[in-house]
């Protein structure tokens, strides 16, 4: 470790190590992408996943900070660059470093209006391609007279724009076809039965093999990120269980833990045991839903019912303690809103009684079928190199050998007491996916039986002060979500409301790779592999 | 036995006493069309609640128990808001071909049950080629189902379509083969001659190995031809929406849906006829008191139990199995069950020539 510290401190003096182990350097735009390049590939450094690029306007600055993580090494840079032209900002871009950077780096664009030199597809990613002004900048004037709720058609371009930097260092705008004139195009959304929420994928087909997906989100985008800047801390939690309703306690807890670190808040450990059980009981209950619904894009409508069995009975038990069986509000600064119901600890045990029959059914109707196994294995490979440039985390970046569970990776709240092993498989394909997932459910119930008799005494509410004001500062932070790492990045300049905060969703990047690995499968393999790697439309739009 | 022809000839007896020939005829035509029509229109409706109270025992639910007893009203609502919905008209499509697509599809079940031997005489129409005839007229439902698919002007629909003419094509095949099969064993393409054929014993016992296989072969081709699950790849919803159907809306839809049960019915109704004796009692040779008794049970629950028994099992296959990929589906077909098809009537011939069979 300190070997790769010694190596950025040689060939970046300026860097600075912040608070959580997270090294902070500043570059300059020209020489960026060089260092990202030596970033990336240099065998001491190997920053080969790119976590997130968090757009920012300092007011007297744009730029982004790129938060880089090495799987190798297992330690994250935040890496800043700044433009100070606020007319045409441009930065160069790192899409051909890092597979997911193209789309992190279009929707910087569509919230800052940076534009990135060497992007091959510039265009907005969530909002629509008349919209005026870039939302997220401070300056930003968002009187309803300039963006009127549209009547007529949205326009749509078959063009994408690329800036070409030239030699002479001049930047050239080019247009780009997106389909060629003669491809068949099919819609398979935003209103389709197994995209799973409103997302849209313009196929071009040939015949019933696919040549080309590309990608249209921001049907549900309701902009979290700008609503949080004008609510207080508390206010914003609310927020976060509207994003993967699935992992809504696994995202309140990784805001909270932000805000928190921020405020020197130190939690009871009561309220850290309760916080790890809904997480995991949200995990068991995602991937329950996760291999019906999935099973029913295959065909299989049955197991459905049979997994929802399951998720019933958890939800009865968030229900009994949360009050709500979908969006909990649960997680909140300084521990959790109420105590657990009294019969929480039976309810639990009785959940993992019953689990492990559940399971060995699933796999019994489903996973041994010779007409799943062959829709299944082979289908939709992601390679360890794609998983980790695409920054596919999770459960389906697991399933492609990559070890990138955040709850191992930067143990956080008590997991590193606990006594679980991280769930990996090697064929990337659908099939491991869907394995990968049956597993985690296994380890979850470990998890659970392990805490659900040392639930400890105590407070499950510290003090938090009324009015709650961070001092200023950035802050960081990974969680591990149902579908992968969730990151929370958060700028306070000392108010009672952020400054900035930037979502790292898992399901971005998700939805990113489909093009990638549905090329030349059939129509069918795209409903398997959407399926399989399991993204949730509002995580990815917010 | 109870001879149903006792009854139909003394109702054309009666007419030919008031009316001349071709008047009874004629007469007689109205009557069976309307009670045909009224068969049918039972049918699929007691099909529809068949197979949603059969899913639903699968899935631990209870099925539809709201509308009448048992909610055996529920088909016969859902019916009532079919017909009256808005047949909604499409700008920018072929609109002569459109309306005619569910016509075809359902005039092709409806032709199927002229031949199916409903009882002990009571059969609609038995020619000496029959069963041939039967395999004709259910291949028009797929130039329904390519027209409906083509005059939509739907990208889903266009490709549901043509997967299906691939399918239906193809499966075509395996039924014609295991249909000629068991012919070769009856000796006869008559409906009434195959089922007089196994009086003594059913064909599945009586061709044992080759009709096993060929009862196999036909109850997998047939799920496809029906375009069921795990063959529903046409109507695949999760990828097509609705498949070649997703435009249509109203009794034109209705139409698609009560052929697909239908077309589930027929096919079980023809293996019933192929492989169980049709209407025709379970008989053992030498056991004659058993014979005796099971011929009390009249043919027509002998028809309708056995086409409903192996409904449920093919029921049973939509629930349990995932669906097929195109390619796999055809290669099922042309590389599994098109050569076992083959040998499978090689081997029949055989067994007919050396005289193996029971």
């Amino acid at each position: 470790m300190s070997k790769l510290n010694d190596k950025i401190a040689k060939l970046f003096p300026q860097a600075t190590e912040a608070a959580n182990g997270i090294i902070e350097i500043e570059i300059a735009d020209a020489q960026w992408h060089q260092a990202a390049q030596t970033l990336r590939d240099d065998e001491d450094i190997k920053m080969d996943y790119l976590v997130t690029i968090v757009g920012m306007d300092w007011t007297d600055a744009l730029g982004c900070v790129y938060y880089l993580m090495s799987t190798k090494y297992n330690q994250i840079v935040a890496v800043t660059v700044k433009t100070s032209d606020r007319e045409k900002p441009m930065l160069h871009s790192v899409a051909d470093l890092w597979g997911v950077g193209c789309l992190y780096e279009r929707e910087v664009y569509d919230f800052f209006g940076i534009i990135f030199i060497g992007n091959p597809d510039m265009r907005r990613l969530f909002l629509s391609i008349d919209w005026k002004g870039f939302p997220l900048r401070k300056d930003y004037d968002d009187d309803p007279a300039l963006n009127p709720v549209s009547t007529e058609n949205e326009r749509q371009s078959d063009f994408t724009d690329t800036y070409i930097e030239l030699p002479d260092g001049t930047v050239e705008k080019k247009e780009v076809e997106v389909f060629h004139p003669g491809d068949f195009v099919v819609n398979i959304g935003p209103q389709h039965p197994a995209t799973h929420g409103v997302l849209r994928f313009r196929t071009a087909v040939d015949g019933e093999t696919i040549k080309k997906i590309d990608v249209y989100m921001g049907y549900i985008h309701r902009g979290v990120e700008k609503l949080c800047e004008s609510l207080t801390y508390p206010q914003t939690l609310h927020y976060m269980d509207r994003l993967d309703y699935f992992s809504a306690h696994n995202y309140h807890h990784g805001l909270c833990m932000v805000i928190e670190k921020a405020a020197g808040i130190e939690i009871s450990r009561r309220a850290q045991v309760i916080r790890v059980m809904m997480d995991e009981l949200s995990r068991i209950a995602s991937h329950c839903l996760f291999i019906g619904t999935y099973c029913m894009d295959l065909g299989a409508t049955t197991m459905l019912f049979y997994t929802l069995r399951v998720r019933e009975q958890i939800l009865d038990i968030m229900e009994k303690t949360c009050g709500a069986r979908m969006t909990f509000n649960y997680d909140c600064i300084g521990g959790v809103m109420q105590d657990l119901a009294p019969d929480f600890v039976d309810d639990v045990k009785a959940l993992l009684a019953v689990l492990p029959a559940n399971i060995k059914e699933y796999n019994k109707i489903f996973t041994g079928n010779v007409i799943a196994k062959n829709r299944m294995e082979g289908v939709g490979v992601l390679s360890r190199e794609d998983a980790i440039s695409y920054a596919i985390t999770g459960p389906s970046g697991r399933a492609s050998d990559w070890a990138c569970d955040m709850r191992k990776l930067r143990p956080y709240s008590i997991y590193s007491e606990l006594d679980f092993e991280e769930v990996t498989a090697t064929e990337g394909d659908s099939m491991a996916r869907f394995k990968v997932r049956l597993r985690e459910m296994e380890e979850s119930a470990k998890i659970l039986s392990q805490l659900v008799d040392n639930i400890p005494d105590g407070e499950y509410c510290v003090k938090v002060p009324k009015v709650l004001k961070l001092p200023v500062g950035h802050w960081f932070e990974l969680v591990e979500g149902c579908r992968g790492a969730f990151g929370v990045y958060l700028e306070s300049d000392g108010s009672t409301k952020p400054y900035r905060l930037k979502i790292a969703p898992p399901c971005l990047p998700l939805a990113g790779v489909v093009d990638h690995i549905t090329r030349g499968s059939k129509i069918a393999d795209l409903i398997t592999i959407g399926g399989s790697l399991d993204y949730i439309v509002p995580d990815m739009d917010r | 036995m109870q001879d149903f022809s006792i009854i139909t000839d003394a109702i054309h007896s009666f007419l030919l006493t008031y009316l001349p020939g071709w008047l009874t005829v004629t007469v007689e035509c109205v009557l069976i069309g309307v009670g045909l029509l009224l068969v049918y229109a039972l049918l699929a409706l007691f099909y529809i609640y068949y197979e949603r109270k059969v899913c639903a025992a699968f899935q631990c639910r209870l099925g539809p128990n709201r509308v009448g007893p048992w909610g055996l009203l529920q088909s016969f609502a859902d019916m009532f808001k079919i017909l009256i919905k808005e047949l909604i008209q499409l700008n920018n499509i072929d609109k002569f071909l459109f309306a005619l697509a569910p016509y075809l599809v359902i005039i092709a079940s409806m032709l199927a049950f002229a031949v199916l031997p409903w009882g002990n005489g009571l059969q609609i129409i038995d020619f000496n080629i029959g069963i041939f005839f039967l395999i004709a007229v259910s291949s028009i439902g797929v130039l329904g189902i390519l027209l409906a698919g083509w005059s939509s002007n739907n990208k889903f629909t266009l490709i549901g379509a043509l997967r299906s003419g691939a399918q239906m094509v193809s499966y075509e095949l395996s039924v014609g083969l295991s249909v000629i099969t068991m012919v070769c064993l009856a000796g006869t393409m008559s409906v009434g001659g195959i089922v007089d054929e196994q009086s003594d014993l059913w064909f599945i016992f009586k061709g044992h190995v080759p009709a096993i296989i060929a009862f196999i072969i036909y109850m997998i081709a047939g799920t496809a031809e029906c375009n069921r699950g795990p063959f529903d790849l046409p109507e695949a919803e999760s990828e097509l929406t609705a498949g070649y159907h997703t435009e249509y809306s109203g009794i034109h839809f209705g139409f698609f849906y009560l052929a697909e049960y239908l077309n589930l019915f027929i096919v079980s109704g023809v293996a019933s006829l192929l492989f169980l004796g049709g209407w025709m009692p379970l008989h053992i040779p030498g056991w004659e008191a058993f014979n005796h008794i099971m011929d009390f049970i009249p043919s027509v629950i002998w028809f309708l139990g056995k086409a409903f028994l192996l409904s449920f099992v093919i029921i049973w296959f939509k629930w349990t199995f995932p669906r097929l990929r195109i390619d796999q589906m055809l290669l099922l077909e042309w590389k599994y069950l098109l050569p076992i098809g083959l040998f499978n009537l090689a081997l029949m011939t055989c067994v007919i020539v050396f005289g193996w069979h029971f």
